[in-house]
């Protein structure tokens, strides 16, 4: 859906809109960025990874032989901005403007909108800075005149935890944490994991020269690389069949959708029934339960969704959304963000920075109000 | 004005079976002008045109009302308009133009058989190499709708318009999805097929715009072909 003009009142709302935030998001002491609407395709998109790269505008720069894209969200650019200062700093950034995303074909989303967020990086104390922006944000939305937005949590953490204490062969463990953002293929390989008699026999002998006679080779991987696998299959074979109790597991915490305190109360349940050892990842859960407690918002209402987050790819820890009371699924959150300390590290940090931040959209909350 | 616009392929092997198609039906395609002249008729039947237009071109003009009838490959339908369903009728499948959608790697990855062996490959290749692992292509939407359905996350589409084949002999790209009759071009540059690797068969299809201006001349034009062809669509 394409963006219409904007005049007279409506104009004057949204920039009254955006000024208040700006001057909130300012107030929490946070260096205020001014980024570039265009970028060079492949660095900012390689980041992203293809599904997202579908959605951004990418059009051919024929001077330079290259692609741009408009910015198809601010994390990226802001965390590029922080690489710049230095990674060993503790830094948070504001900003605010529109982002630009291809919508599927009758999806009634527009293709521009605006996003006034926070981002926080080198922390020491991940809960705090979760809740921090939580908070910002919670009160951003107060300062425009939403109150008591219904509100989602989820917690990446929980389930990578989860698949790093299980026993199971780590190739398996890899492909499960890397694949968790993607349901189906999740699935897929928990199916997969349970029956691994079933994977089809790998030759071994004469590796090369099977591979030299089953065609040139042609592309950049090389004939080493094919038998480096089959002789990682072949020994794969003899891993033990993920058992059925830990699958189970597996799906029993992911479908955990509760109130906050009750789905706390699930989690330990659970894990402790298997004799899982979650306690890290459980107490920042709780520490940051009470924190979000004491923070003044509405607890009884606030649910915990262990699967929320899995569409977002780069989050791996905490991670919020904040909705219109009463309004359905088919309209977009007016706010909500997450901690992304792994990605820092495909942005060429040496180990995963402390990073986390979220975004408000202006626009619908006023679409909100109205 | 005519009532009725026929979209059929400017060249090739596809105009000329499309051609003989019609006229298998009494149905006369006839060049107005010169070989090389764009002006077309259909001999005994009033008020329609045939429009010579790509086969790539088909599509776009069926979904934007253009032309209200058209031949083109489902390959091309399914990948120029997102919303197919809503725009173009697929109505008859026409028995030729038969061709597969599919994703080849290089025959020597004797460690690649299915799709969750591309998606660990790719893993694999990513961390080795720095880059993701390229696919070349244009058909850029069947082709990512279909990497996203088998959970293939780490590549990059690398658009190539002609010789996709030869991508990876090229070294512009390890894995390519395009479409295949026979298989020999495969066979030729080196390149084997998936198990799991069949994205759309595809054939020529007789499409029908829904968004096109049916009037009641264009509708009585369509009555006229369809007792010639001795289908109703």
């Amino acid at each position: 859906m394409l963006a219409m003009p904007r005049s007279g009142t409506a104009q004057a709302a949204l920039d009254r809109a955006v000024s208040i935030l700006s001057e909130h998001l300012a107030d929490t002491g946070a260096t205020r960025l001014d980024l570039p609407h265009i970028y060079e395709a492949d660095a900012l998109l390689d980041l992203y990874g293809e599904d997202l790269r579908a959605r951004a505008f990418v059009y051919p720069d024929p001077d330079q032989g290259r692609e741009l894209c408009l910015r198809p969200d601010f994390t990226v650019p802001v965390a590029l901005v922080h690489r710049a200062s230095g990674w060993d700093k503790v830094a948070s950034y504001t900003y605010q403007g529109p982002v630009f995303r291809r919508q599927p074909p009758g999806f009634q989303r527009p293709v521009e909108f605006v996003q006034a967020g926070i981002e926080r990086f080198g922390e020491d104390d991940p809960v705090a800075a979760d809740v921090g922006v939580f908070k910002t944000l919670y009160r951003g939305l107060a300062e425009l005149g939403l109150d008591e937005p219904e509100v989602t949590i989820g917690d990446l953490s929980i389930p990578f935890a989860l698949l790093n204490a299980l026993e199971m062969a780590e190739h398996r463990r890899d492909s499960l944490r890397r694949h968790f953002w993607r349901p189906t293929r999740f699935r897929d390989l928990l199916m997969r994991a349970q029956a691994p008699s079933d994977a089809r026999e790998v030759p071994v002998d004469d590796l090369d020269r099977r591979a030299a006679d089953a065609g040139e080779p042609v592309g950049l991987r090389s004939i080493a690389d094919v038998t480096k696998r089959l002789v990682r299959l072949s020994a794969a074979r003899r891993d033990p069949a993920m058992t059925v109790e830990q699958a189970d597991l597996i799906d029993g915490v992911l479908q955990i959708r509760a109130p906050a305190r009750e789905a706390l109360a699930q989690l330990q349940r659970v894990t402790a029934d298997a004799g899982v050892d979650l306690s890290v990842a459980i107490r920042r859960f709780a520490d940051r339960v009470e924190a979000l407690d004491v923070a003044g918002t509405d607890m009884d209402g606030m649910i915990f969704d262990a699967s929320f987050g899995r569409n977002l790819e780069y989050y791996d820890g905490f991670v919020f959304e904040l909705r219109a009371p009463g309004k359905p699924g088919g309209h977009p959150p007016l706010a909500g963000g997450g901690r992304y300390d792994a990605m820092t590290t495909y942005l060429g940090a040496s180990s995963p920075v402390p990073a986390v931040g979220g975004i408000i959209r202006p626009e619908a909350v006023l679409e909100a109000l109205a | 004005m005519s009532a009725l616009t026929i979209g059929v392929p400017s060249k090739g092997r596809l105009q000329d079976d499309t051609i003989a198609w019609f006229a298998d039906r009494g149905m006369q395609i006839v060049r107005d002008g010169a070989e090389r002249e764009y002006a077309v008729s259909v001999k005994g039947i009033r008020d329609v045109t045939v429009q010579l237009l790509s086969a790539g071109e088909i599509p776009r003009e069926l979904a934007a009302g253009r032309i209200h009838m058209g031949v083109t490959g489902r390959d091309l339908v399914h990948e120029r308009i997102a919303n197919h369903e809503q725009v173009v009728d697929m109505q008859f499948a026409m028995g030729f133009g038969y061709a597969n959608l599919i994703v080849a790697v290089p025959a020597f990855w004797i460690d690649v058989e299915t799709m969750h062996d591309l998606d660990e490959v790719a893993y694999d290749f990513r961390r080795s190499h720095g880059h993701p692992l390229r696919i070349a292509t244009k058909y850029h939407n069947l082709a990512r709708q279909f990497l996203h359905e088998k959970g293939v996350a780490e590549y990059r589409l690398v658009d190539s318009q002609g010789a996709t084949e030869a991508a990876p002999k090229n070294l512009t790209a390890e894995a390519i999805i395009d479409i295949t009759s026979s298989g020999e071009t495969l066979r030729a540059n080196h390149l084997k097929v998936l198990d799991d690797g069949l994205i759309l068969p595809s054939e020529a299809m007789l499409c029908v715009s829904r968004t096109a201006n049916w009037g009641a001349v264009s509708k009585d034009a369509r009555a006229q072909i369809e007792a010639h062809l001795g289908i109703a669509f």
